[in-house]
């Protein structure tokens, strides 16, 4: 009795030790210093709205609030009313459905209490109890005050009801378990608010919460670990998600944001491009347009300075360096790949150009994106496959969607010649690999 | 104007056909309108605004002809210039029997007027079916014989001579004899007062010196040099434009505009709410198409957002199952089908979008008691009638300036865009352009039909014994020109598939009339061949296979009756080495053909990649079309048609999904490139046949020769169009 | 907001939004209409003009863009030795149907000519594999660049 008894002991602490040690360290472990209560931190004020709004009603401070949680763009379906859920998240294991957030009673959450929003969006609990899958990240919005949960909530609550019912997920067995999101939840959110670092500026706090609490920018660009939640471990280092590769925003001088400048990083987040950076399409792109260009100015810096003091991670599979201009004339540079480079010089190169440097848009230029320097052109395939548009305050610049009309096979062959051309090591990519990539990402 | 008798003659005769209508001839209004000047204003070739049609001072003695005192000589084009090169060679046959001087000719587009210009074969004023040459090849030569007639009755009263003793060469009469000459313009009005002659003869085709030359075209000059004014491109004093969104789904109507924030786009001037359509109107372009992206529209979408491609076949599918109208039988094809060696496949052929260049559009000025309109169309008189209609004016009160065409195809066979133009240019007392995107003109257009064409046929000693050809498919023709559809049978719908070219002792064809949910279905460049060319062709190659000869070989032995086909065929074999070696996956495909009274073989080589992707390496098509008017023009036109053609058969399909079409633009509906094109070499025959079709027949001959190709490469034997890579990657069979 | 621009050698001003193509200030502003709209998306090239004697798409190229950059068009093309050549070529080989891509298609094989005196058929295709034509006057297109390089007489 004894003996099963200490087994238990054991095998209790070789699972705590396992846990402990799949699940890492939290989002802002990294930063070292001393964490106080947000009611305690007398530096500034790190939660909330922007200054200009402080005297805002609580519905605007929620619609800021919102747009800085990018809550629309997973609860809206292209074409279809805002917030009103039936977005499909395509997994490895089955699709799930983003849910209706307008206030209709019966199919939206009109009926949460302050009490039940806030268990949706902190701890992933739904209003009759059942467990949330994590594509709904709220082991990020955790981190989020109460007050400014509630804003959120007041803001929704002010929009028309939709009467949209979500559809059924198709999630394959044990995925279809919701009842184990609950150990899921126990192990991977930490339930807890935002607390700021004393030893860092106000300004660093501010972008730390809009970073961590709000934009979630991790649930991208962090890695996952065996359990599917962020791993600390290798904060910002770049992941693949939803068929998109989000690339490494540590402060890694190669591949992360190391040596951009101040200018270029305030520019990516706000217009969603920066010069010799590329310009943001796919998930990003749209985070850029619902959330980040609706920031404040301060909000943005704030962000920036905190981006910049993520620890460097590396990202062994990208080069050192992205490369410069491709030549001026077709025939220089890389040995063609003939398939690829008829699809180019008939559909792409009109806008970016055989050197990579558009003629039309500085916004349409390849040269030193890290999309076609990264050798499993992953980003270049999608963009490809579903088009990008970007918003500028001089118009908007697209890019169609060739995937319906091109062959998995051309595209492959465009993506390779694209990388091979613009990128520092060129990529070989298979028409099996796009047609894996259009599962991913198909809606 | 038709004469619905005579075509039901024409159909008891040996069938139905598009040669009955043509030699039949619909229209017995048409008359060579001597000494009618033109009432309406024309307006020059690249000119959008032209003085009037002025006819004192100048001989005018029919329709088409103006010559004025200086000897120049305007020709007017009772057909449109969309690319095929019509007024070139229509200016070519006035001027051949005119002996006019080539060098002072000049062109002016033709009015909308059916009397003077309506197209012989149909009675009204229509440039399509590739019948231009083939209508106007008589009564135009008869314009220019007669007129050349009066000019030398009027030189030689002036000399006091036998007119038979004067002769005519570039613009000048000569009196031999006397060594006296005078020039047209000299004569000019002189002529006038001359009485035309009755039964005036035409040239022996040996003493032609314009017909049959490669000369230059009339239009191409300013075309080179922006000049050229196409109907996209008017301007006016003080116009707005405009620029549209219709309802998405087919048959949908607007429930609800919001448009704040469209007010509030610079340049914005209004929004129009039409019926189906939101338009809006700006300073420019950019303006409009801002102002209508702000918009907010919601749609009533109707009973159509449930169709989808899926129902659609299952529609046609069904309909091609029943039994059709008898439109050619000769033989007995019940006893033929039941014995020999069966064979049977059904082909299919997707919806097709037009997509030419310019995208569709009108130019409106609507006062409060005219209407004004320049666009480019192959229908003039309709398109007036039609404002007209829209404008709640008398017809006379339309006037409709006819511009160069930037690509037609069948799509400017149709009035809709001018329609459209007039309902938002009612609004306003400005004139207004109204320029569709090319996202809403890919989206609204009348699609070439979806069509399963079924063979059912049989093989007695290695020859077809019999052939039972089913056609199911929109009846174009029973909506666009109504008295034309007999007996349920759409003559263009199996056009090809009864003038078929092999002798087959038991020959049966049928049309089942199946109109497809929701999506709207007009004419497209190659028309009904199209799909008869391409399932009798197909279909010819695997009968070949079953029998185990040569595709050519095949053939040849089923075309003792027909040497005209016989002799493309065989040239087309010898110039494409035919039968010599090829590497693997690299495959030679035949199509003989016998559309619009021209005789084609193609043949086509491919090669076949390990995943299915297509190369077209060369092309060779051999043309007889009877008398070549340009005989560049004509080789042009098969180049052409032959990469018009292809482009479908590689790309071209167009699908629905809740009732909405969903290509957009040429990223997703997509043309084939100069970089795929193939090495081309068309060989027109020399014939004194009377001129065939030949805007058209280009088109036909791409995909069967391709598919067939495909077929020699990988032993697959494809079905629908367009190509389907999978089904031809590596390791895949039939 | 008055823009200056420099089109065919003559300085043009006229009030237009920054982001405003190109295209549009040409055919609906300057009156300008040899330009054509195709597609607005630089996906056909009927639209392209010369920036600093490089083929541009001006459907995508917002007016702001342009700067101090030096306009050509098709209405002034043939002021080039390389554009004079392409327009005679295309004559002498008819080259052209409906005409309406042409303009895009004459800048396009210009602009080539003009920086790749004599192209062989993968210059040709990297220059004008952007340029569609419905018609498909592509044999000819590239027969004409070769009898424009050459300098031959048909």
């Amino acid at each position: 009795m004894r003996i099963l008894l200490s087994l238990a002991v054991i095998v209790i602490a070789a699972v705590g030790i396992g846990v402990w040690i799949v699940r890492g360290p939290g989002p802002l472990d990294f930063s070292g210093g001393s964490k106080v209560a947000v009611a305690d931190y007398r530096a500034g004020k790190p939660t909330g709205v922007p200054a200009a709004l402080e005297k805002a009603s609580l519905v605007e401070r929620g619609e800021y609030l919102a747009k800085a949680a990018d809550c629309m763009v997973c609860h809206t379906k292209p074409g279809e009313k805002e917030f009103a859920g039936g977005l499909a998240f395509k997994l490895p294991f089955g699709t799930l459905y983003s849910t209706n957030i307008t206030p209709d009673k019966e199919t939206g959450i009109g009926n949460y209490s302050d009490q039940d929003f806030l268990n949706a969006v902190q701890r992933g609990k739904r209003h009759d109890g059942a467990m949330l899958y994590p594509a709904m990240p709220y082991p990020s919005y955790t981190y989020m005050t109460d007050e400014d949960v509630l804003a959120v909530k007041a803001y929704l609550f002010s929009l028309p009801p939709v009467r949209a019912p979500a559809p059924e997920n198709t999630l394959a067995f044990p995925f279809n378990q919701r009842w184990a999101m609950l150990f899921w939840s126990a192990v991977f959110n930490p339930d807890t608010r935002f607390a700021p670092d004393t030893s860092k500026s106000p300004e660093w706090n501010r972008g730390a919460y809009l970073a961590e609490a709000l934009a979630h920018c991790g649930e991208c660009h962090t890695p996952r670990n065996l359990g599917f939640a962020l791993d600390n471990r290798k904060k910002f280092a770049g992941a693949v998600t939803a068929g998109w590769r989000a690339f490494n925003i540590s402060s890694d001088k190669a591949t992360g944001l190391g040596n951009w400048s101040d200018d270029a990083l305030v520019s990516y987040l706000a217009t969603g491009h920066a010069l010799g950076h590329g310009s943001a399409s796919g998930p990003m792109g749209e985070a850029v347009d619902q959330s980040l260009s609706q920031l404040a100015p301060e909000d943005i810096r704030a962000l920036a300075v905190y981006l910049r003091s993520v620890p460097p991670q590396p990202s062994p599979d990208l080069p050192a360096t992205t490369a410069p201009a491709a030549p001026a004339s077709h025939k220089d540079g890389v040995t063609p790949d003939a398939r690829g480079k008829m699809v180019f010089e008939g559909a792409c190169v009109s806008c970016h150009g055989w050197s990579g440097e558009s003629l039309v848009s500085p916004m349409a230029t390849l040269t030193g994106a890290w999309s076609v320097n990264d050798p499993a052109a992953t980003n270049v395939a999608q963009i490809v496959i579903s088009g990008t548009k970007r918003y500028t305050p001089d118009g908007a610049l697209s890019m169609p969607a060739f995937g319906n009309a091109y062959s998995d096979d051309e595209i492959a062959a465009v993506a390779n010649y694209v990388t091979a051309r613009f990128g520092a090591k060129g990529s070989k990519l298979t028409a099996k690999d796009v047609a894996e990539l259009r599962q991913q990402t198909a809606q | 104007m038709l004469t619905t008798e005579k075509l039901r003659q024409e159909n008891s005769a040996d069938g139905v056909s598009r040669r009955a209508l043509l030699t039949g001839g619909l229209a017995t209004g048409f008359l060579l309108a001597f000494h009618l000047p033109l009432r309406a204003a024309s307006y020059a070739v690249n000119e959008p605004v032209q003085p009037a049609d002025v006819t004192a001072g100048k001989f005018a003695p029919n329709a088409f002809i103006r010559i004025d005192e200086t000897g120049n000589t305007t020709l007017i084009m009772p057909q449109v210039e969309m690319g095929q090169g019509t007024y070139t060679s229509i200016s070519m046959i006035l001027a051949e029997e005119l002996d006019a001087d080539w060098t002072k000719v000049a062109l002016l587009h033709a009015p909308p007027n059916d009397k003077l210009y309506g197209n012989p074969t149909f009675g009204l004023q229509v440039t399509g079916n590739s019948n231009s040459i083939r209508a106007w090849w008589k009564p135009l030569r008869t314009a220019g014989a007669s007129a050349r007639a009066m000019l030398v009755q009027a030189a030689a009263a002036e000399w006091q001579v036998d007119p038979a003793s004067c002769t005519t060469s570039r613009g000048e009469v000569t009196h031999a004899a006397s060594g006296r000459k005078l020039g047209y313009g000299a004569l000019a009005l002189a002529a006038q007062g001359q009485t035309p002659p009755k039964d005036v003869p035409l040239k022996d085709p040996k003493d032609f010196v314009y017909i049959g030359q490669p000369l230059k075209r009339l239009d191409t000059p300013e075309k080179v040099n922006g000049k050229a004014v196409y109907g996209i491109d008017a301007l006016l004093p003080d116009m707005k434009f405009a620029t549209v969104a219709a309802c998405p789904v087919f048959g949908g109507k607007v429930a609800k505009v919001d448009d704040t924030a469209a007010q509030k786009v610079p340049g914005v001037r209004k929004i129009v709410v039409l019926d189906d359509t939101v338009a809006v109107i700006g300073d420019h372009m950019w303006a409009a198409k801002k102002g209508l992206a702000a918009l907010k529209i919601e749609w009533d979408e109707g009973p159509n957002a449930r169709i989808g491609s899926k129902e659609i076949w299952q529609h046609l599918r069904a309909a091609s199952e029943k039994d059709g109208a008898v439109a050619k039988s000769v033989g007995d094809i019940a006893k033929g089908l039941a014995t020999g060696d069966k064979f049977e496949a059904s082909f299919e052929m997707p919806f097709l979008a037009h997509a030419s260049m310019e995208p569709i559009n009108a130019t409106i000025h609507v006062k409060p008691d005219s209407c004004e309109v320049w666009t480019g169309t192959q229908i003039a008189s309709r398109v007036q009638s039609e404002a007209a209609k829209a404008a709640g004016l008398p017809v006379e009160k339309v006037i409709v300036n006819n511009h160069l065409l930037g690509g037609g195809f069948g799509r400017k066979l149709e009035p809709d865009m001018v329609v459209a133009a007039v309902k938002i240019a009612k609004q306003v007392d400005y004139p207004v352009k109204v320029v569709w995107t090319r996202e809403e003109d890919i989206q609204h257009d009348v699609y070439r039909p979806v069509y399963r064409d079924t063979v059912t046929a049989t093989l007695v000693d290695g020859k077809v014994a019999a052939w039972k050809y089913k056609v199911a498919g929109s009846a174009v023709l029973a909506r666009w020109l109504p008295p034309a559809f007999q007996k349920g049978i759409d003559i263009d719908a199996v056009d090809a598939a009864v003038d078929a070219p092999y002798d087959i002792p038991n020959f049966h064809v049928e049309y089942v009339r199946a109109e497809p949910p929701a999506v709207p279905t007009g004419f497209w460049r190659g028309v009904g061949p199209n799909n008869n060319v391409f399932a009798v062709e197909c279909a010819m190659d695997e009968l070949a296979r079953k029998a185990g000869k040569d595709p050519v070989e095949f053939r040849r032995a089923m075309l003792a009756n027909k040497p005209r086909a016989l002799a493309v065929l065989n040239t087309a074999a010898e110039k494409a080495n035919w039968g010599q070696p090829l590497p693997p996956r690299v495959g030679r495909g035949v199509c003989l053909q016998p559309s619009f009274e021209t005789f084609i073989a193609t043949v086509v080589e491919a090669e076949i990649d390990e995943l299915g992707e297509v190369a077209v390496r060369r092309v060779v098509s051999v043309v007889d079309t009877g008398i070549a008017v340009n005989p560049d023009t004509v080789k042009a036109q098969i180049e052409g048609g032959l990469i018009f053609g292809l482009t479908a058969a590689l790309y071209g399909e167009i699908t629905i999904d809740k009732g909405r079409v969903q290509q957009s633009n040429f990223h997703d509906y997509r043309m084939l490139r100069i970089d795929q094109t193939p090495k081309i070499e068309v060989h027109v025959v020399k014939s004194g046949e009377p001129p065939g079709g030949i805007g058209e027949a280009g088109v036909n001959a791409g995909p069967p020769a391709l598919r067939n190709a495909i077929l020699a490469a990988t032993g697959v034997a494809l079905r629908r169009m367009p190509i389907d890579r999978s089904l031809i990657a590596m390791g895949k069979k039939a | 907001m008055a823009t200056t621009l420099t089109i065919n050698g003559e300085q043009k001003s006229f009030d237009a939004p920054p982001e405003m193509p190109l295209l549009w200030v040409l055919r609906d502003i300057l009156g300008m209409t040899g330009t054509k709209f195709g597609c607005g998306i630089a996906q056909c090239g009927a639209c392209t003009v010369h920036i600093d004697g490089k083929a541009v798409r001006s459907c995508v190229l917002p007016v702001s863009a342009v700067r101090d950059r030096a306009v050509t068009t098709i209405e002034a093309v043939g002021n080039s030795p390389a554009g004079a050549k392409v327009q005679k070529a295309w004559l002498d080989l008819e080259v052209i149907q409906c005409g309406y891509c042409q303009s895009g298609q004459i800048m396009a094989a210009a602009a080539l000519l003009a920086a790749t005196p004599n192209p062989d058929d993968s210059d040709i295709d990297a220059a004008m594999a952007g340029n569609i034509c419905r018609c498909g006057t592509y044999v000819r297109i590239r027969e004409a660049i070769k009898q424009a390089a050459s300098g031959r007489q048909s």
